[in-house]
């Protein structure tokens, strides 16, 4: 039996090639490798320590897709049967028209009046192949077409702390500044509120905890300067004990609200612009 | 590197550097912000930058591999970088070469089977240079990838080794390659892996002398290994660390 010795703390930064642990007691998870009895650090990332279990959680990186995960993304072509979307990752992602809306959408209809080019949505990723070919649906709570706000790009390594325990992070930011804040996991984050101000404050609470995500004593951190920044005091929101840090993506970090079409209604009610369906359809 | 002089005497460095002294080094990690990683690295008066983008999208498509993704290296020396003449910007026969020997060094410690049909681009860019170009280029590149999360095995360091009348030499400049004409040795090393993934040679030397300076370059490559390392970790640790603005 060889003896083990750890290398690295709770909370250590890591570069490759760094040996974090020695001996056969220790598994390595996924950022990190064995060589031999060693365990080296496989990217730069941060130490968490679990028992015998190490982890590394990575701080920078491009996202990829994973199923489930809610995202923003961006219409970025219309194809035949489907809209192409951006998703900030090396892939782009398919919404195909069985997942984009219940309504009926004819043969013939003009498919930018669902979903435009340039719009921005809030979908789910459904299905990641080997290949990386990715499908997105829009039937799923929350999902909605974004208009009215203001993009904001963060680091998709961070999203989990912008979340916070049990969304607490997020409702914080909500409450002290009104505004209506939707989190992609590919690192997009729409922000809507009353005033440009508001959003702004919003935009600028989010940017702060991106750039201290990997400090301790975030959260009471974040209070104080929430504060300063609106003159609001904020309850730190109650977390159920024992809830850990989003890894996955969110339970739900938006409340749910319906988003209707922007587009000329139905011919039947009134609209006219598509061909009329048979009457007794 | 011009045609080697006829030898003559060279019985100490001309700036007073012991024969295995490194020239002074810099690293800094994350300085441009648009860049998914950034690293710049300095050696005495060779400066390089290095910027990595992706994984990406790679077109035209059918540089796509389905199994894998690519890395794709740039290397570029700026026009007034150098002692001698303006160097022609854009690309030349030189740069071309060791854009690919670049990316043949580096990507034994990637793993880019996660991101098929995409690419990571590595730009190189040098605005002074004083010999040892490439390696320097290498070891920022290391450095900016492993900023930009990318799986990596190890960094890699690289540097370039001297031979001159049975005498071995870390490092050396530009002067000591062009005009004392002493055999230039770049070497691109991975510690963990006790590999060497670049091996050239401008000169001549001797087998034996070869192997003695292959021992030494592995020594020197854990010094700026070292300095690589502390490099990355600042990038998180210290208060000014770079904003990404957007």
């Amino acid at each position: 039996m060889t003896s083990e010795v750890l290398h690295a703390k709770e909370r250590d930064i890591v570069v490759p090639g760094e040996i974090i642990a020695e001996g056969m007691g220790f598994l390595p998870s996924k950022g990190l490798y064995r060589e031999g009895a060693k365990i080296h650090a496989g990217r730069l990332g941060m130490i968490a320590i679990e028992g015998k279990v190490i982890k590394l959680i990575p701080l920078t990186g491009a996202y990829v897709p994973k199923l489930n995960d809610k995202i923003i993304g961006k219409i970025i072509d219309v194809l035949m049967t489907g809209w192409r979307i951006e998703t900030r990752s090396p892939y782009s992602a398919v919404l195909g028209l069985k997942d984009a809306t219940t309504e009926f959408i004819p043969r013939s209809a003009d498919l930018t009046q669902y979903y435009a080019l340039g719009e921005y949505v809030l979908c789910k990723v459904i299905t990641v192949t080997s290949q990386k070919l990715i499908d997105v649906t829009m039937k799923s709570p929350g999902a909605r077409k974004l208009k009215d706000g203001r993009l904001v790009e963060v680091n998709p390594h961070k999203v989990p702390r912008i979340i916070g325990k049990e969304g607490s992070m997020v409702l914080m930011i909500k409450n002290a500044t009104g505004c209506d804040i939707s989190v992609g996991q590919n690192g997009w984050i729409w922000v809507q509120g009353q005033t440009p101000e508001n959003e702004m404050q919003a935009v600028q609470a989010i940017k702060r905890v991106e750039d201290e995500a990997h400090l301790p004593g975030l959260t009471e951190r974040m209070k104080a300067y929430l504060k300063q920044l609106t003159g609001k005091t904020v309850e730190i929101p109650a977390v159920t004990a024992g809830a850990v840090e989003h890894e996955e993506a969110p339970a739900e970090p938006q409340e749910e609200r319906r988003e209707y079409r922007e587009r000329r209604p139905h011919a039947r009610h009134g609209g006219g612009r598509f061909p009329p369906r048979n009457p007794g359809d | 590197m011009a045609a080697k002089a006829v030898k003559q005497e060279y019985p100490k460095r001309h700036d007073g550097r012991g024969w295995e002294e490194l020239r002074e080094i810099e690293a800094k990690v994350g300085i441009i912000p648009r860049a998914d990683g950034s690293a710049m690295f300095r050696i005495g008066h060779t400066v390089a930058y290095a910027a990595v983008y992706g994984p990406r999208d790679l077109h035209p498509k059918f540089m796509q591999n389905p199994e894998t993704g690519i890395l794709r290296c740039r290397y570029n020396m700026m026009p007034f970088s150098g002692h001698g003449e303006r160097v022609r910007p854009g690309t030349s026969r030189r740069s071309q070469e060791i854009s690919m020997l670049m990316s043949k060094a580096l990507l034994p410690v990637l793993d880019l089977k996660d991101y098929p049909k995409s690419v990571v681009d590595v730009f190189v860019e040098l605005p002074e240079t004083d010999a040892g170009t490439r390696c320097a280029g290498i070891t920022a590149a290391a450095m900016a990838l492993a900023d930009a999360g990318l799986v990596m095995k190890d960094l890699v360091v690289s540097l370039s080794m001297g031979h001159y009348n049975g005498k071995i030499m870390a490092d050396i400049d530009g002067y000591e390659d062009c005009d004392v004409g002493i055999s230039d040795i770049p070497i691109a090393y991975i510690p963990t892996l006790d590999k060497f993934s670049l091996l050239q040679l401008d000169g001549e030397v001797p087998k034996e002398d070869l192997v003695k300076l292959l021992t030494l370059a592995k020594k020197k490559a854990m010094d700026i290994y070292k300095v690589q390392q502390q490099a990355l970790k600042a990038r998180f640790t210290e208060s000014h660390a770079p904003k990404k603005v957007k």
